[in-house]
């Protein structure tokens, strides 16, 4: 009992610390290829090529001036950070990254749950992401915190609805919930082929739900200031800032594991090899699209806000319908 | 699990409490939002992992957020307590304490023990919800449907005079 709990606890610990290493390397993955984009160098002084920018960055955030303004509902104005924060942490714990792996009788599951109902679980907790976003705005009392945090809520709520109906037609093919059954089902084919449509509408989807360009219309800088998080400053800040990234990398992860066949992938040579290689190739699908992210980022100008919610509803939303309704018709057909 | 979700149940108590008690809207709803959580977390021990999942995606993730929005919108502070009705103040609390009761009542009368408790919990994954919601209860289902629809068109309306 105690062992499993610790084995537990440093799985957890294991990918937790994963994660927090990958956010602040997307960071700088960010800046390195944005600049390269805008034929700049970007950071290339603290550490080769940048490397150690992280770290500096991250010391030079906490150790900041924390400025709380006076007008604040200081309950909710420190809540709000903590829930956008872990938040973002929580959806990664049922995210699986490779095969199930034996080693001298005992199993390793490269996973921390697999619940049966994965995929709802983390749209479950991505919907309850919307109030660390409209808590900070509320509860700043400042005019420009109040438009961000309303504009975002109302983005996220509205694209919810695409990011769920874009996976509707690959939960129908696997039939199941769980994400570990999904990536299994597509040993074959990668759902991405079969599922094209849905595939372009989780895509969209996700991205104006994690709030970024072209749908980072929450702080839009050039009519916002900041958006909802203009008054904090700090580690406050920074919990923002991470939980941005690490609902960049949990959506990510769906994509990989919803479209992409997850972990699947050649596997080849020793035993060591092979067990590793699973785990590789998901990582390999998953900077893939972080990368792609960054480089949209890097491209597209941002939607104006009519523009945005328009797109959503009258374009996504039906779209995401009719992929629905389309994959169903032909699954009875193939099954009658 | 029994000291999970006598702690679980406990923070839903008092959530709720904090709903009726609190003075700013926000807080309350807030107050709302924990309740809603904590009840998913006591299907989550009851082994009803959708249904779990669900209350938070429904309740917690959709129509909390509405009511989040809409106090964010009318920009409600503290509340300012009305002249209370006397009537309220001298029958509230003993028709609450009858309105526990008859709910206590009801609810020891359907499960007797312990057992029959754990028997009679249903199968609750997404395909048996699925089959009883389209099999079983396909006309009420249907007829919910057709009745928010008509709410959602009947408060267009009347939000929209011109259309």
């Amino acid at each position: 009992m105690t062992l499993l709990l610790l084995a537990i606890l440093a799985k957890v610990g294991v990918v937790l610390l994963v994660l927090l290493t990958t956010i602040a390397y997307a960071v700088w993955l960010e800046r390195k290829v944005v600049a390269r984009i805008q034929s700049r160098w970007g950071p290339y002084l603290v550490g080769p090529h940048g490397l150690l920018q992280p770290v500096a960055d991250a010391l030079k955030i906490f150790f900041k001036e924390d400025i709380v303004p006076t007008e604040v509902d200081r309950v909710i104005y420190w809540l709000a950070p903590f829930l956008a924060f872990s938040l973002a942490l929580l959806s990664i714990s049922v995210i699986p990254f490779g095969e199930s792996l034996t080693i001298g009788g005992a199993t390793i599951h490269f996973q921390i749950t697999d619940l049966n109902v994965g995929l709802l679980f983390v749209f479950a907790v991505t919907s309850l992401g919307v109030y660390g976003v409209a808590l900070a705005g509320w509860s700043s009392n400042s005019k420009y915190p109040l438009l961000g945090g309303l504009r975002s809520s109302a983005q996220m709520i509205s694209y919810e609805l695409s990011l769920g109906l874009g996976v509707v037609g690959v939960v129908m093919l696997a039939g199941s919930l769980s994400l570990r059954e999904i990536v299994e089902h597509q040993r074959g084919l990668w759902n991405v082929f079969v599922q094209p449509v849905g595939f372009l509408i989780y895509f969209t989807a996700a991205v104006a739900e994690t709030n970024r360009v072209p749908f980072d219309l929450p702080e839009g800088e050039s009519e916002l200031v900041g958006g909802f998080h203009t008054e904090y400053s700090s580690f406050k800040f920074a919990m923002f800032f991470m939980a941005e990234y690490a609902n960049i990398v949990t959506v990510s992860c769906l994509a990989t594991l919803l479209f992409f066949g997850g972990w699947l992938g050649p596997v080849f040579g020793p035993s060591l090899l092979r067990a590793l290689l699973p785990v590789f190739w998901f990582c390999l699908k998953v900077f893939c699209f972080l990368f792609l992210y960054i480089w949209i980022r890097g491209t597209l100008p941002r939607f104006r806000y009519d523009q945005l919610m328009a797109f959503g509803w009258r374009f996504l939303l039906p779209l995401g319908l009719l992929n629905v309704l389309v994959t169903s018709l032909i699954l009875a057909w193939r099954s009658a | 699990m029994a000291p999970l979700f006598y702690i679980f149940a406990a923070l839903a108590i008092l959530a709720a409490l904090s709903v009726v008690l609190q003075r700013t809207p926000v807080y309350s709803a807030l107050s709302l939002i924990v309740v809603l959580c904590s009840l998913a977390v006591v299907y989550l021990l009851l082994g009803a992992e959708f249904l779990a999942v669900v209350q938070v995606i429904i309740y917690a993730g959709a129509i909390m957020v509405l009511f989040v929005l809409v106090i964010m919108l009318l920009n409600a502070r503290q509340e300012t307590p009305s002249d209370r009705s006397r009537l309220a103040r001298w029958l509230g609390a003993p028709l609450l304490l009858i309105f526990l009761g008859e709910l206590l009542f009801a609810v020891w009368e359907r499960f007797p023990s312990a057992a029959t408790r754990a028997a009679a919990l249903p199968d609750a994954g997404p395909r048996a919800v699925g089959t009883v919601l389209f099999r079983n209860y396909v006309l009420p289902f249907e007829v919910t449907s057709v009745l928010i629809l008509v709410a959602v068109l009947g408060a267009v309306v009347l939000a929209k005079k011109r259309l």
